[in-house]
């Protein structure tokens, strides 16, 4: 198929698969441990959490919108999952259907908020970050759930691999997590009527509006997606992390933003694919796990990431403004 | 022909403002229609009640298919077969042509038709209309005009038996004007009613039926179009006689100020020669593409020119950047004042003393108010702009004051070479009238103007001297009192 290769180079898409690929071959000659399936899996399991979230994202960036508020959804739906886990007698069902409901309604109030006041999307939900997580750092006293009931600790995983010194390899549910959000996300956004209106959303609200497009109702449906995904990303994290810390997650919204930028979506709305989204994901988990076995301090590392993240967004920035100049010369 | 929609007795009112009083209107299957008035003549209301996002005032009556309607919603508009195509065509940029055309099949259920069905779709409405569209092209990759063909087929693939356009050729060269022609009449032959509105007297009227005329929200009446003379429609829709005379005054005598001699920048203008003497308007005219902004923003060194000279008063200059130009006493007014003239959000106030706040200065190097509001005071006087408070923001204008405080802004500069790019672009006849005065005024007083445009009578009636620009070049120099319209059309065209 030349013509789909021709079309994937001239992509986004294209250009940081290539990134990623190059950086991958580095890593792999450079470190002794990069390229091993253990490093791999323990990759994957790490950045479920924001691979999920950043699935989640990449539909309210398309839609035109933003939430910076995730994590602190997360933090309430994973500390009420949990305190209600050690007190009941519950199982899987009810945490999922308990941390999907907290994400949600947290993810509703933000598309309300947006919806009613007409107050852009950013001011809003960085208002909630911390209205949602002042209140949870209020009532629990900032404390940790050490403990845990067994069932959720010992979570569910399968060997699926044993080399010759026996040493098991293993699928999680924090790959399921991980794996389920992405394909959901992707079939909401290429397959069904509700996905193509959220790229009109973005592409163009006024046009959106008049083709008859219920505009609130999809900013419902789209900030009510983020928050469930959320809600599912918090439960892997806190079923990988053994605890729950009401302040272990807010802070890392940002790198998921920059993941889901990187992979190609626009602040601006109307642009953006999973598989670009993928990639921006595994940019940013390569980097951070290379530099550390490459043996950089750790400061080093995060100001190496920031340059990074700068660079590519301003060669998809430079991309764009040639392509504008383009249609320019078209249209002269 | 029978009638495929008639308004009987349509009123709308807003508190106390009367938008619409008491209109009476009607459109034939398959008729071709243009309803003409200035801006806030209610045309745009008349619009919204057929389309059925306002309802009329009680009373008005609304007759399609021999069936009443006191008002429409939208979803009952759409239905019968009412498709607006609005200026800025509501389309979705980061979408693929056929994605755009069908989009309606995306708003029922969940699953929706599937991408195959919807290409299909898309597919069959391009074939009907002929046109030649690259489905899987992303809209925002489209000419303008490529992008109007697809709102045209959108109406189409929504059945359309009624197509409102709003202002469709403000921004089309003239052969895609004609293919826009070629269109509306394979929309008629279909019985496809199609409902030009303008502000502007132009081509479309070549084609049109009847023309309906509002001004101040009454309806002055319906007339077949060819009775209808540009001149009469633009009396009509103002209520004065604009009557415009060809007058050149003798400048033989006066000096040459800005002479330009073999001026070449590579892809954008060759050889290019001409003189602007004090008090002359030189016309330049030409299509978009031709050369003429170009060479207005080399003149103003904000694209230096390769090749050639420039001369300032006889003398040499190299005009390297806009400080350069200024400097040497050449203002320029750009063509899209509002992303590259004004700061909407900002005062009048500051947007006159813009460019001169280098002589604001007082003591201590910071800008001194007194003479802020000196400067600002001697702009609104020279240019008449009608303000209650300079310190409003600059969007609350009309677009005829607009553009006046652009012009007091670069005449703060004291130019001794005023160019003006398309000025009128965008404003209504009456505030068109108000900026040729001004022109006419400042040439009088000794300013050399050099007025762009692609309306034919502007530079006709309101220049001295007529350049011809075509592909980079210069192909031809006119005298107004030599050239009929349709010559200088034609020597445009060729």
């Amino acid at each position: 198929m030349p013509d789909f290769t021709k079309r994937l180079l001239h992509s986004h898409e294209g250009k940081l698969l290539l990134v990623v690929v190059v950086l991958f071959v580095f890593l792999s000659l450079a470190t002794r441990s990069f390229f091993s399936l253990q490093n791999m899996i323990d990759l994957l399991t790490s950045y479920s959490f924001s691979g999920m979230l950043a699935a989640g994202l990449l539909v309210v960036l398309i839609s035109g919108g933003i939430d910076i508020s995730f994590t602190a959804s997360a933090s309430v739906a994973q500390y009420v999952a949990m305190t209600v886990a050690n007190h009941f007698n519950v199982g899987w069902v009810e945490v999922i259907l308990i941390v999907a409901a907290v994400g949600i309604a947290c993810g509703l109030i933000n598309a309300v908020l947006i919806g009613t006041l007409g107050l852009s999307s950013i001011i809003v939900t960085i208002a909630t970050l911390n209205v949602f997580f002042g209140l949870l750092m209020f009532v629990t006293h900032g404390n940790e759930i050490f403990q845990l009931p067994d069932w959720f600790t010992n979570g569910a995983s399968w060997v699926v691999y044993t080399d010759k010194q026996g040493n098991p390899y293993i699928f999680n549910l924090q790959m399921i997590g991980l794996i389920g959000a992405f394909v959901v996300t992707a079939l909401l956004l290429t397959r069904t009527n509700i996905g193509r209106q959220i790229y009109a959303l973005g592409s163009n609200k006024d046009a959106a509006q008049r083709v008859g497009i219920k505009v609130f109702r999809l900013n419902l449906l789209v900030y009510g997606y983020m928050g469930f995904v959320a809600g599912m990303a918090s439960l892997i994290q806190a079923q990988d992390a053994q605890s729950v810390s009401p302040n272990a997650l807010v802070g890392r919204e940002l790198d998921v933003l920059a993941a889901v930028v990187l992979g190609g979506a626009s602040l601006m709305g109307g642009v953006g694919t999973v598989f670009g989204t993928i990639l921006g994901v595994m940019l940013l988990a390569f980097l951070q796990n290379g530099l550390l076995l490459l043996g950089v301090q750790s400061y080093w590392s995060e100001c190496f990431t920031g340059a990074v993240i700068l660079i590519a967004v301003s060669a998809l920035a430079l991309e764009r403004q040639r392509q504008r100049a383009g249609i320019r010369r078209v249209m002269a | 022909m029978p009638d495929f929609i008639s308004l009987t007795g349509i009123s709308k009112h807003f508190g106390g403002v009367t938008a619409l009083a008491d209109v009476d209107m009607t459109i034939g299957a398959g008729e071709v229609h243009c309803l003409a008035g200035e801006n806030g003549s209610g045309k745009s209301t008349l619009i919204k009640i057929i389309s059925g996002v306002q309802p009329p005032d009680a009373g008005g009556e609304i007759v399609i298919d021999g069936r009443l309607y006191t008002h429409l919603t939208p979803a009952e508009s759409t239905r019968i077969g009412i498709q607006v195509i609005y200026q800025d065509l509501s389309l979705f940029p980061d979408l693929t042509v056929a994605e755009n055309i069908a989009f309606a099949q995306h708003l029922r259920g969940f699953r929706g038709a599937g991408q195959r069905r919807l290409r299909s779709r898309a597919e069959a409405v391009v074939a009907r209309l002929g046109v030649a569209l690259d489905l899987d092209a992303l809209v925002g990759e489209l000419s303008i005009a490529q992008r109007q063909l697809v709102a045209i087929c959108r109406a189409l693939a929504a059945e359309a038996r009624l197509v409102i356009m709003d202002e469709p050729t403000a921004s089309l060269t003239r052969t895609e004007v004609d293919t826009l022609l070629d269109i509306t009449r394979e929309l008629k032959r279909r019985g496809i009613a199609v409902v030009f509105v303008s502000h502007r007297l132009d081509e479309v009227m070549e084609i049109a039926e009847r023309v309906t005329v509002l001004r101040d929200g009454r309806k002055l009446g319906t007339w077949d179009a060819q009775d209808m003379t540009p001149r009469r429609l633009g009396s009509l829709m103002t209520g004065h006689e604009f009557d415009y005379k060809v007058v050149v005054p003798d400048l033989s005598q006066a000096p040459v100020v800005l002479s330009v001699k073999a001026l070449s920048r590579r892809g954008d203008f060759q050889d290019v020669s001409l003189d602007i003497r004090q008090g002359e308007i030189l016309g330049v005219i030409g299509l978009l593409g031709s050369g003429r902004t170009e060479l207005a923003l080399s003149l103003f060194g904000m694209r230096p020119a390769d090749q050639g000279e420039i001369r300032m008063d006889g003398a040499p200059v190299h005009l390297t950047s806009n400080r350069a130009a200024i400097d040497h006493g050449i203002a320029y007014v750009s063509e899209d004042r509002l992303s590259l003239g004004l700061v909407l959000e900002q005062p009048i106030a500051s947007n006159i003393v813009l460019s001169t706040l280098d002589k604001l200065k007082g003591a201590g190097g910071l800008l001194s108010a007194d003479r802020r509001r000196q400067a600002v005071r001697q702009g609104i006087e020279q240019l008449g702009i009608k303000v209650s408070d300079p310190e409003n923001p600059v969007r609350t204008l009309s677009g005829g004051n607009q553009q006046r405080v652009v012009i007091a802004k670069w005449l703060a500069t004291q130019p001794r070479v005023l160019i003006l790019d398309s000025p009128t672009v965008g404003v209504d006849i009456n505030a068109k009238d108000g900026i040729y005065a001004i022109v006419k005024r400042l040439a009088a007083e000794g300013m050399a103007v050099m007025m762009i445009s692609d309306e034919i009578p502007e530079v006709l009636y309101h220049a001295h001297r007529i350049l011809v620009m075509q592909g980079g070049r210069v192909k031809g120099e006119f005298h107004p009192a030599d050239i009929t319209e349709t010559a200088l059309r034609e020597a445009i065209d060729a």
